[in-house]
């Protein structure tokens, strides 16, 4: 790792994505407008006498599940218009690591992430006065860390995707199955055995559960910061991986 | 810059080596048992139609290419190897660089990239004509002029190869004159340049020449000896005369 290219690669990747926009607006404005949605759905719905009203409920989920929708698409496309402009095969051919790269990718989406992620829980406690048992920043590590998530499982499904439409298509395909599954829906240990060992082995299940952690505890427990750990474990083996598949040579 | 003894500590005569060098691109045989030479200090065309396999050929003294039989070596060091990262230069045909920065973050961030500092940046989009520019974002700039910022982003890192494809195409002949200039100052500067045309009236800019048709070497010439092999001045005619009499060898080779 050479860390003058990572942070080079961290200040030209913010410069682009600065460059655009619309692109900033709707990075950070599409949450808060979903959580808006959420909120104004669940408003009159009756809850029985001493449950948690739904949007507590739900609007915690979706303060990790948004950040990580938002940012699994950004950095696989970049990634692959890198492939499309041949900059990265320019680059393969400098003294660049693949690490540089990737990291450089990484920390500067997980940036983003994290100002995404503040400003979201910002409106749903402030705004829409969101209820936890637990500190209001476990949750913005969680939604921070589920968002980098995204960034390192986007970077990997990017590896994979010869255009940008096959890109996009990688969404549904990771991304959808991990919010059925994650226990919003239905609760894991209600479903088919074989899902819930599905469930099991999906990252967004255990960030899911720090966050009902966080919702139903005042002090964070050991399944927190188990499940904490085991969602870094994935960003880190997400992004090893994707660098494995970058090849400095081509057919 | 240029020269420089071998990893061996012998001194290199030529800054590329292919021998018997064959890629296949799926079921296309896109190299056929190439060998050839690119002398040090040197302009060295690579001339041939579109789809002769130019590209391939360039990918491969890079190391790009994955290659299927063969060996290329580049500056005394096998192509691809880590330590001909600083060193060798690799402009594409399309311009690669990001369209949404301007001129100078492009060549700022190769520079750091290729270990340099912002200076060898400037001096960079100097050299290639582009300093009143350099606040622009290159996706409004002409495309002659994006192709220009590419290798302004190859030359920040001081390569003592350089290896350009196409690196004219679609540029107007003042504009040309005035790239194959700068070529010839790095040259002259002790850079190796191999330069891809598919334009045979480049031939007289170079001192050699390479010619490819289909994945395959029609021969290795100074631009004289073109002239003398093809028995005319226009190249066009004469990589014509020399595809015919190869034609004519090879038939008669299976026949």
């Amino acid at each position: 790792m050479h860390p003058a290219v990572v942070r080079a690669t961290v200040a030209r990747v913010l410069r682009q994505l600065g460059h655009d926009h619309r692109s900033v607006g709707l990075v950070l404005g599409i949450p808060v407008l979903l959580l808006t949605l959420l909120y104004y759905m669940f408003v009159d719905v009756p809850v029985p006498p001493g449950q948690p009203s739904t949007f507590d409920r739900v609007g915690l989920i979706m303060l990790g599940i948004f950040p990580f929708v938002v940012m699994f698409l950004i950095p696989s496309i970049a990634m692959q218009r890198e492939r499309a402009s041949g900059t990265l095969e320019r680059l393969m051919t400098t003294p660049m690591g693949k690490g540089d790269l990737l990291g450089g990718y990484g920390i500067a989406f997980s940036l983003v992430a994290t100002l995404q992620a503040a400003l979201g829980c910002a409106v749903a406690y402030l705004v829409f006065g969101l209820e936890t048992e637990g500190s209001v920043l476990l949750v913005v590590l969680v939604a921070v860390l589920n968002a980098v998530l995204g960034v390192a499982l986007g970077l990997l499904a990017s590896a994979f995707a010869r255009t940008e439409f096959q890109a996009v298509q990688f969404f549904p395909l990771i991304a959808l199955p991990q919010i059925l599954l994650c226990g919003l829906f239905v609760p894991r240990d209600q479903m088919a055995g074989w899902l819930e060992a599905v469930s099991n082995v999906l990252p967004m299940t255990y960030a899911v559960e720090a966050l009902q952690d966080v919702g139903a505890n005042a002090e964070p427990t050991g399944t927190f910061w188990r499940d904490v750990a085991v969602v870094a474990g994935c960003v880190v083996a997400a992004v090893a991986l994707a660098a494995t598949t970058l090849r400095r040579r081509t057919p | 810059m240029g020269g420089g003894p071998a990893a061996g500590g012998t001194t290199l005569s030529a800054a590329v080596e292919v021998r018997e060098l064959s890629v296949r691109r799926g079921s296309h045989r896109a190299l056929r048992r190439l060998s050839l030479d690119v002398p040090l200090g040197t302009i060295t065309g690579l001339l041939g139609p579109s789809g002769s396999g130019k590209t391939t050929l360039m990918r491969a003294v890079v190391g790009t290419q994955v290659v299927t039989s063969g060996t290329v070596r580049v500056l005394g060091l096998p192509a691809g190897d880590a330590r001909l990262r600083r060193r060798v230069g690799y402009v594409t045909q399309d311009a690669s660089v990001y369209g949404d920065l301007t001129v100078a973050e492009n060549a700022r961030y190769f520079a750091t990239v290729a270990g340099r500092d912002r200076d060898a940046a400037t001096r960079a989009v100097d050299v290639v004509g582009l300093a009143s520019r350099a606040g622009q974002r290159v996706d409004t700039l002409s495309g002659g002029e994006r192709n220009r910022v590419s290798l302004a982003c190859a030359l920040v890192g001081a390569p003592d190869l350089l290896v350009l494809d196409e690196p004219t195409v679609g540029l107007d002949p003042v504009l040309r004159a005035d790239l194959w200039q700068t070529f010839a100052d790095l040259r002259d500067a002790g850079v190796t340049l191999l330069v891809s045309s598919h334009v045979m009236n480049e031939a007289d800019r170079c001192e050699r020449l390479v010619l490819l048709r289909e994945g395959e070497l029609l021969g290795q010439f100074t631009p004289q000896e073109l002239r003398d092999t093809g028995g005319t001045d226009d190249p066009d005619e004469a990589f014509l005369r020399l595809v015919r009499r190869h034609a004519e060898q090879r038939h008669r080779g299976e026949g």
